[in-house]
Parts: structure tokens; sequence; C-alpha cells
């Protein structure tokens, strides 16, 4: 079996790496919040600007991410079709005017309000996808339980969240073995065999592994109840690395951006749209 | 005046979903820094008494308690499991599956996370008690990168956090190979000197505990303490042979030859045994009566040549490898953790392919045949029974392969029953899996490889975790299927296991062979046995005491267990 990694975390030790994590959570939210208070190009065209100038800091590899973008760029696509489909002229009722570009009948009509408003909506995305996606390659995932924790979050969820990613590694091995195991017993869950059997055949394979896993579970439970866990009311984390410096001013930096959206937002644009038509 | 640590007065508990007591009417003391090996069956309630005093007893698994048990003056069931783990460190069996951290510092640390220790204290902590373990430079590693016997140390630092008293181990050689196992042995030792604490051992191994000294030995049998009494003492019964547990091979081997064994002959370790000249030249004259070697078929039905294996194409897990096996013989492949071992196994069922080199069977080149073409050949019964068992009832999951074979239904009942008989499963039948134990289970994972009818069926680790007596029942039943022909090749890290039934080894190194031959020259070999991280038997020495060629006198001791198990059936 080759080894899959599942949490791609590797500590590059580069600037983003060496935050604490609970300074990058609260970073990607804040900065998740700025992108969600507007709708105005130019802002979210900066806000863009600085997730993939802080992908660039972290040495973020896109090039391994490939088909995760590609899925990405498929779903915003489809995403802005179906949106024209179904309200044609929503671009048009925004900026109470009409460029049209080409006139399909009389409801299917596109215009550069449209395009320019689907165009705001996938920049919206490109604003946050890459911070999103470097909170899991910049986090350890024992660190990014122990910030949960740190922003309120039920230690016991995030005990789960933490133990999910430590355990998914044997599970999937499991899975492998009895696959394998079942294949040699005369059951094809390959791509030869015909869909419907090979759904009948993977429940097959269920049944062994939850077996298996149930064991697991039975035997993580006790040791960890024999080391203490449960009796109090919060714990504390290993893994936590505690604010410094550079913590308070890469928050600092977020809220100062944060504001200036607001700003933009509520003082200069005075609208959630920038409208370049008029 | 000797401090009493642990108390049991007159106590029994029955679980909830049972209808017998498990554990029945124990009055049982333990003094403070004593070492205490408890031995049994499965299912002798030893692992039941274990949890009494770590509190899974009664708080997570429920029950009836009548009569006392105390620790350190307190009732454990007006405590709860997080106190208890205050007093107690318990070590459990699958040092795997207790790793709850997603790496080393992180695991020990575990408890202290629980008790709210702030961040500086726990590190420093964590960083003396890793280094009290020999873990102290790999606290940033992950699970998947540390070895077995280390994941052991980090367990055993998990508990050593809480400045425990009493240290609880269960069966914490099960999944060790036999180098390793010394090895905590030895480290359970020390720490108990370094520490002062109270030692409590649950296992089976009783030659592989005894390595260090022990003070006393507690027999558990049927829920009942049959014996408790000195290493020295209990040797020189026979108490532990009629209650299924294996005695060091020294000890049966004199035994064999007739030797009574007194307690002033110090038998509780081959170094302070002592043997007179009349029982040496006793034990002489026996083993020289002993010597033959079984002949078998020389036809060559398995044949690799040249194997090489790699996952990442970075480090070579097979690196070269040719072998033979015969028809009808009992092959193992032995070596330590991560050798190889395994995913030699996966190669000859197709479960991985191999980078270079070919497997003949009959002869034949089988590159190109299926997993399942291959399953009908080469049968593989995998460690975990649960792995496989995928049908509610017995003889469907025996029938599971004919059916997908299509083989007709008459034929299959009776392919199935035949099959049911010879592992001794046919009056079951129609019984629900789940009603079965760990050992049944087993049986019946090799009946439904079996009733394919494979030419080799390859077991891994056929004996994992079982105690004497189900190991023997296990292996005889392979040892009958073999004398009717069946070829067997078997994956084990078990040394007496090998020694006694099989016919030939392989043993790999870092991905090669290391050594091929008789199974009695191996564990007489220090370079071997160094190599491949295995132990040398106690036979060797016994052997040096009385002035035999060491390989000579481990053949005739395993000849004379042959003979003796054939008498018995």
């Amino acid at each position: 079996m080759r080894e899959i990694k599942v949490f791609s975390y590797v500590d590059k030790g580069t600037i983003i790496h060496k935050l604490s994590g609970v300074s990058k959570v609260l970073c990607f939210l804040i900065l998740t919040f700025a992108s969600m208070f507007t709708y105005d190009l130019r802002v979210l065209l900066v806000l863009t600007m600085i997730s993939l100038i802080i992908s660039y800091l972290a040495k973020f590899p896109f090039g391994r991410y490939k088909a995760f973008l590609l899925y990405f760029a498929i779903f915003a696509l489809v995403n802005s079709i179906l949106n024209f489909l179904l309200a044609p002229t929503y671009g048009v009722e925004i900026f109470g005017s009409a460029h049209v570009i080409y006139r399909f009948n009389d409801f299917y009509v596109l215009t550069q309000e449209e395009l320019y408003y689907q165009l705001c909506k996938i920049i919206k995305f490109l604003s946050i996808i890459p911070i999103g996606m470097l909170l899991f390659y910049s986090i350890h995932p024992s660190e990014l339980a122990s910030s949960l924790n740190g922003i309120k979050v039920p230690y016991k969820a995030c005990t789960v969240f933490a133990l999910a990613l430590r355990y998914f590694p044997d599970i999937q091995k499991d899975y492998n073995n009895i696959n394998l195991a079942q294949q040699a017993r005369g059951i094809d869950s390959s791509k030869k065999a015909s869909l419907s059997k090979r759904i009948k055949n993977t429940s097959k394979i269920l049944i062994p592994l939850v077996f298996s896993t149930l064991d697991r579970v039975e035997l993580i439970s006790n040791a960890m109840e024999l080391r203490g866990y449960g009796k109090a009311k919060s714990r504390t984390w290993y893994s936590y690395r505690p604010l410094q410096k550079r913590d308070y001013l890469a928050i600092l930096f977020c809220t100062l951006v944060f504001m200036a959206v607001l700003f933009m937002r509520f003082a200069v644009v005075k609208n959630l749209f920038w409208n370049p038509f008029i | 005046m000797e401090e009493t640590i642990i108390e049991f007065k007159d106590f029994s508990f029955k679980y909830n979903a049972q209808k017998k007591p498990t554990l029945n009417n124990i009055n049982l003391k333990i003094n403070k820094g004593e070492k205490v090996l408890i031995v049994g069956l499965s299912g002798s309630g030893k692992s039941t008494l274990g949890n009494c005093l770590n509190g899974l007893i009664p708080f997570k698994y429920e029950g009836d308690i009548t009569g006392s048990c105390k620790i350190k003056g307190t009732e454990t069931r007006e405590l709860s499991i997080a106190e208890l783990s205050k007093s107690v460190g318990t070590v459990l069996q699958d040092s795997d599956g207790q790793f709850v951290g997603l790496n080393v510092g992180e695991d020990i640390a575990f408890a202290l996370e629980n008790d709210n220790v702030k961040l500086d204290v726990m590190k420093k902590q964590v960083k003396e008690i890793a280094t009290l373990v020999d873990m102290g430079d790999f606290l940033e590693q992950s699970p998947l990168e540390i070895s077995g016997g280390q994941k052991q140390r980090v367990a055993l630092a998990g508990v050593l956090v809480d400045d425990v008293d009493i240290l609880l181990f269960d069966e914490p050689l099960a999944n060790l190979d036999p180098a390793t196992g010394k090895t905590a042995i030895a480290l359970i030792d020390e720490l108990q000197k370094k520490t002062n604490s109270t030692v409590i051992i649950i296992e089976h191994r009783l030659e592989d505990v005894l390595y260090r000294h022990v003070d006393r030995i507690v027999l558990i049998s049927d829920g009942e303490i049959i014996l408790e009494d000195t290493p020295d003492n209990v040797l020189s019964s026979d108490v532990l042979i009629k209650h299924g547990i294996r005695e060091p091979l020294y000890v049966s081997a004199a035994k064999f030859a007739g030797v009574k064994i007194t307690p002033d002959m110090k038998p509780s370790s081959i170094d302070t045994f002592k043997l007179s000249k009349d029982d040496k030249d006793q034990i002489l004259t026996w083993a020289k009566s002993h010597m033959e070697i079984r002949k078998k078929d020389e036809t060559t039905l398995l044949e690799g040549k040249d194997l090489v294996f790699s996952y990442d194409e970075k480090k070579k897990v097979i690196n070269g490898i040719s072998f033979e096996v015969k028809k009808g013989e009992m092959f193992a492949i032995i070596g330590k953790n991560g050798a190889g071992k395994s995913t030699l196994s996966k190669l000859l069922v197709g479960f991985e392919r191999e980078d270079a080199g070919t497997i003949f069977l009959n002869g034949r080149d089988i590159k190109d045949d299926t997993i399942y073409e291959r399953g009908k050949e080469i049968g593989i019964v995998l460690q975990n029974p649960n792995q496989m068992i995928c049908n509610t009832f017995i003889f469907d999951e025996v029938a599971y392969g004919l059916k997908n074979a299509g083989v007709k239904d008459e034929e299959i009942k009776q392919r199935v029953e035949e099959t049911l008989k010879i592992c001794g499963l046919y009056e079951m039948r129609n019984w629900p899996i789940s009603a079965l134990s760990y050992g049944q289970k087993k049986r019946v994972t090799i009946a439904s490889i079996l009733v394919m009818r494979p030419k080799i069926i390859i077991l891994d680790e056929p004996t994992a975790g079982q105690d004497y007596r189900h190991y023997t029942e296990i292996m005889e039943f392979l040892e009958k299927l073999n004398e009717e022909g069946q070829t067997i090749i078997m994956i084990t890290h078990d040394m007496h296991l090998m020694l006694e039934y099989c016919d030939r080894c392989i043993t790999i190194v870092d991905g090669r062979i290391y050594f091929e031959g008789l199974p009695s020259s191996v564990l007489v070999n220090k370079e071997i046995t160094d190599k491949a991280n295995l132990k040398m038997t106690s036979l060797y020495d016994l052997a040096n005491m009385i002035g035999m060629e060491p390989n000579d006198f481990t053949q005739s001791y395993i000849n004379a267990e042959r003979s003796l198990r054939h008498a018995r059936d």
C-alpha cells in the first residue's frame, strides 16, 4: 500500500508556519469576513493579491493541488452558468443599466453587467480559497485542534477532529487489506465489475471494516480514559504555541485590512457593489 | 514492616453480560515495590483482574462486585478511572492503537494536558520523561515513523508522567519481536528500580518475563487464584503445564529428560539454574536418543527468484530475495518487524507486484495471474480475523469463496462440511460468528481459505495474541493439515512456533535473506539472532551446560516435543 498523506501539513519553517495556530485561524476568519463584506471588484482584487502574497510567503505548492484547483475552476464556471440560466438579468437589476452584448431571446440577454457581476463573484472565491487551503497546509492538526479550542470550540470536538486525522491512515490500511483479501476470495471491486456489483461488493468490505474499526475505537477510548481524558472542563494542549509579537502583528494587519474594507464599503462606495457603469 | 499497596479481599466480579462471575473469591496482597507476574490463559480472568485495578472495571465495563479491592487503602469503586490513573499507570497491549497523539511529545503529554498543566511546565516534564525512556530525541516523530518497541516506550512514558506508584502492563510482549521484548523487560526492570514503583505484569510468555527478576508469580485459572509463589517454587511444580502455561524451554527440556526440578536448583533463570553432574548426564543421554531429522518431499512447489520490490522507489523493502518452498513443507518466514516478511507474502499472493524477479508455482511463471487466480492456488489468512470475516454465519463465511466462484450448491455443501469437520467447527456450522472466541474466529478464516483447496496456505502471525493452550490448538491443527500434505508458509516472529513446527525457514534482514535452513540452527547462532532481532533460546545455554552441540540439542528437543504431541493425539 502506498502511503497517502491526507493532511498535507509540512513544516517548511516559513514566517507563516511560525505563526501560532490561533493567530492563523483568527487571520483566516478575519480575512474571510472582510471578503464577505464587499463585492467591490477593486477591493476584492487587493484581497486576492494579499491572499496570493501570503501563499507565496508560505511556499504553498500550488502544483500539488492541481486537481483541487481544477475542481474549483469547474465548480465556479458551472456555478456562473447556472446563475445566468436561472437569473440572466441579475446584474442589470443590481447596477440599473444594461449594456447588451448578445440577445439570445427575450429572456436570455447577455449583458456586460451580468459578466461583471459573475467576475466579482469568482474573484471573491479566489480571494478566500488560497488562504483556506493554506490554513490546512501550514498548521499542524493538533495545533489546529488546540487553536479551535482556543476560540471556544468545545475541546472534545477538537480531540475528535485530531484523532480522526491520527487514525485515518490506519483505517485506510485496514480497508486496503480487507479489499485485497476479498479479491483473493473472488470478489471483484475493481473497475472491471459492473457498477451494481461493485456497490454490493463494497458493502461486503464494510462489514469487516466496521468491526475492526469498532475494536480500534474501544481501545482508543480505554487508552484515553486511563490517562484521565474527559475528567476536567478544560484541558491544555502540548502543541499550543503561545502568541508572540509576530502573531499580534499578523492579527493587527488583518484587522486593518478588514477595517479598510469596511471603510470602502460604508464610507466611500456606500454600497455592496462598486458600479463601473456610471 | 512491608506496606500493602493493593489488597483484594474475597473479591468477585461478574460482567453484566455474563451469567457466571469472571473473578471468583480473589484474595491477594501486593506490597509496595513488589514485582508480580500474573499468568493465566485467555479468558482465565487475568486481564479482568488488571482492569479492576485501573478502574475500567466497574466504571467502563459494568458488573456486580462483591468483596473488596483496595488500592492504597481506598476501595477502587469509590474512586473514578481518572482518580485511579494517578496511582495506577496502565500500558495496554497494543502500543500502536493506544498512541493517541500525532507525535511522540504530544502522546507523552496527554495525561498532563488533561490535568491542565501549564505549557512550559508540560514541555519540561515531557522532555524529562522522554529522556528517561530514551525517546528524548524523538519528540517530533509521528507514530508512523517509529518502531513497535519505541511506541511501547512512549506508552510507558505516557503513564510515567503521572508519577504513578503502580505500573500495570497488560501483555506487554504480545506485539514485539523477541529481541525488542527482551529490551522491554529490561527497561521495565530499570524503571522500577529508578522510580521504586510496584510493577504488575500480565503476560503468558513466562520465560521472556523471567529474563529479569520477578518477586512472585500469581497463576489464575477460571477466575480463581490457583497459586502464588516465588518463580523458583512455581517452576519446581507441574502446576503451570496443567493450567496451559508454557514453562521456560530449559525447564521443560530438563523435565523431558526426567530430571526432578527443585527450588534450590534456582530454575527461575537459566543463569542461576544449577544442575548436578548426574542431571547433566541424564539430559545428555536423553538428547542423544532423539536426534533424527524428518525427511520431506523434495519437489519444489513455489519458487521466488531475485525478487525486488519497493513502495516508494527509494527504499527497497525486498531487495533480491530467492527461495524455494518444497511440496508438503511447513515453511517459516522470520525476521523483525518491518524487515519485509509481510511484503514478501503480499508479493506471493499478488496484493503487490514485484518490480523485478519472478515467482514460479509448479515451475510456471504466475506474473499474469490476477489476485483471484492466485488466490485459488495460494491462499492467505490475514493476522486479524476481523479483517476477513464478512458473513454472519459460519457456514456462509466458509462457503463464500466457493459461491463467488460459481460452484454448484451441492458441491459447496459437501466441501464446506468436509472442511468444517477438519477444522473442528462442524458442530457449530449454524452459529453466528459473533458468538465465537478469537481463536475460533481464526479457525473460521483458515477454513474459509482451506475450502478453496489451495496448493499453499500462507498464514500471517497465526498465533499472535494467543495463549499457550490456544496456540497449541491452532498449531496442532495446522500440523495435522500439513501431515495430510498441505504446504504451509508461516510469517512469524514467534520463535517457539518456528522451532517446534517448521521444517525450514528463511530469515529476512533488511529485505534480504540472511539465513536459510533448519530452524534449530537459527536460534543457536548469535550472529543471526542479533541481525534479525531474534533471541537465542535458553536451549543454547542448556546445551553448553551439559556439553552438547547446541544445534543437535535443539533438534533433539524439537523431536521430543513432537513425539510427545503425537503420543497425546
